[in-house]
């Protein structure tokens, strides 16, 4: 907050400081969370842009290009037709739960940000705990969907609650077991120590001895944020839309937005615990303004892992729902467990890049 | 263990099948794009091609249409209506000729069957009706189209003359 003091003329400063104390830790989180949230509500909008712009290219069409130039205002546009459109909430729906839902889908989605690290010390809330809460978090989205299913009252949206609720119950499983390989490795829960552990460049990072758990943690959250290949809770061929068929104007929206946001989410916490964050690949020259470390570095992987869900969605057709769940439980589970005990193996026998460092942190702790 | 089974397991821990189906798709990203812009570019039309219809003159601005009937009776769609008067000068003509539009499916048998190629089908495509009933092609109107396409009918009619 100084270089704002310094900014500012001596008024300010001075009714700043005249402010009771709660009032100021107040005010500073709200300006933390602001500029965290907006940036990060353009980054969606401009995330269905890039979606329907990659994928039309590889589909060899050339995507929106009417809305202002190249089509960039496109995202802009939707945003405005969605606020002017009428929100249907359907006879004998449950009114309440009907519009809370998408709240409850969008909250968890933008909340997981609280604890990301942009950069060394750059981050809201700095939680010893940060990847539990990222764990619970990632996982309350599904309420959302099951709540909008259930309160809308009909046979399709049902139908796809409870598809997307199985689904995420099973990856989540994956996911977990694939994160604690990423806390073995780190010996820590917080994000910041976890990338801090992965220092040295590209090498270095933790996709290397965890490539297993890189493979099944990013597909688990592919399938956790209900992308293709594993949309069947939308399964527009099937069951119309899915979740959201009942949902209109601003609701949809919310739905929308929720989706891309865990997107960005999934792809963020990929680059930070697989990939170094804002660590740059070439650990030498961490002095190096564009080439050493920076929040940069953590900006281009997340979005090569966002532009890995678009290609996968331009890629690969739907998977029927009982290969989901053979994937899910008996695929991924029994894999990351091995992977698991392999790791232990490698940590106790001090093989691999983290080994020391760990085993003195944990005899530390 | 068979070594076909190694071979399977290998293959799909190893995602070579989905990396193959991504580098298909990652291919095409680079592909040039055969999209069209439509209201900017348009493809090229055939001249058999078959759009809103037209009644045509004689050069002297003389009607062709003898009202013989025969596009209302081959028309599949029953979308012509005719009605026949003798005009002042005792010649055949038609008082009401009209084609619902909406019934209409394009077909192009009542040019066809026209034995004076009075009724045409024109290669315009780019038509709307903003009120109910206009999508009644009236005598008048089916004239005024021909009129105003002569040019591009009769060279489509030309263009496509060697092949009938």
């Amino acid at each position: 907050m100084e270089w704002l003091f310094s900014l500012a003329p001596d008024f300010m400063v001075d009714f700043w400081n005249w402010l009771p104390q709660w009032i100021q830790v107040l005010a500073e989180n709200l300006l933390y969370i602001v500029l965290i949230m907006v940036p990060l509500m353009l980054c969606v909008a401009y995330v269905t842009y890039a979606e329907r712009k990659i994928i039309g290219y590889m589909q060899v069409r050339l995507g929106p290009n009417r809305v202002g130039p190249k089509g960039w205002l496109q995202p802009i546009a939707d945003a405005i037709k969605l606020m002017f459109k009428e929100v249907i909430v359907p006879t004998n729906s449950n009114k309440f739960l009907f519009l809370f839902a998408p709240i409850l889908t969008l909250g968890p989605a933008l909340a997981a940000w609280a604890v990301i690290p942009f950069f060394e010390g750059v981050q809201l809330s700095n939680l010893n705990a940060g990847l539990l809460y990222i764990l619970a978090l990632t996982s309350m989205g599904v309420y959302g969907v099951i709540i909008a299913g259930w309160a809308s009252n009909s046979k399709y949206a049902i139908l796809g609650a409870l598809r997307s609720a199985a689904q995420v119950v099973a990856y989540e499983i994956a996911m977990g077991f694939a994160l604690v390989g990423v806390l073995m490795a780190s010996g820590s829960l917080n994000l910041g120590d976890i990338i801090a552990r992965q220092e040295g460049g590209f090498m270095s990072w933790f996709w290397l001895p965890l490539l297993p758990l890189l493979a099944v943690y990013f597909i688990s959250g592919v399938a956790e944020t209900n992308r293709a290949p594993f949309d069947v809770a939308e399964g527009e061929s099937e069951i119309v839309a899915g979740f959201h068929v009942d949902y209109s104007g601003m609701a949809f929206a919310v739905f929308f937005l929720a989706e891309y946001a865990n997107i960005i989410l999934i792809a963020a916490l990929t680059s930070l615990m697989f990939f170094g964050g804002w660590m740059s690949p070439f650990g030498s020259m961490a002095d190096h303004a564009l080439l050493g470390d920076g929040t940069h570095w953590f900006i281009l992987k997340t979005m090569f892992f966002i532009y890995m869900f678009l290609w996968f969605r331009a890629t690969f057709p739907r998977y029927r729902y009982d290969q989901i769940m053979r994937l899910g439980w008996k695929v991924f589970i029994p894999v990351t467990i091995v992977w698991l005990v392999v790791e232990a193996v490698m940590v106790v026998m001090q093989v691999g890049p983290w080994a020391v460092d760990t085993a003195a942190s944990v005899a530390g702790a | 263990m068979t070594m076909r089974t190694i071979k399977y397991y290998l293959k799909s821990f190893l995602f070579l099948e989905l990396i193959k189906g991504l580098m298909v798709t990652g291919g095409y990203l680079f592909k040039r794009k055969i999209t069209l812009q439509y209201p900017e570019q348009k493809t090229p039309i055939s001249p058999r091609f078959r759009g809103l219809h037209a009644q045509r003159r004689y050069a002297n601005g003389e009607e062709r249409c003898i009202a013989c009937k025969l596009c209302e009776a081959v028309c599949p769609a029953l979308a012509i209506t005719i009605d026949v008067e003798e005009r002042d000068d005792g010649t055949r003509r038609t008082s009401k000729y009209d084609i619902d539009l909406f019934k209409c499916i394009y077909c192009g048998f009542c040019e066809e069957a026209c034995p004076v190629d009075a009724i045409v089908e024109t290669d315009v495509f780019e038509y709307h009706f903003e009120n109910r009933g206009e999508n009644i092609m009236t005598k008048d109107k089916l004239l005024a189209v021909g009129d105003k396409y002569e040019e591009s009918i009769a060279a489509n009619r030309a263009a496509d003359a060697p092949y009938r």
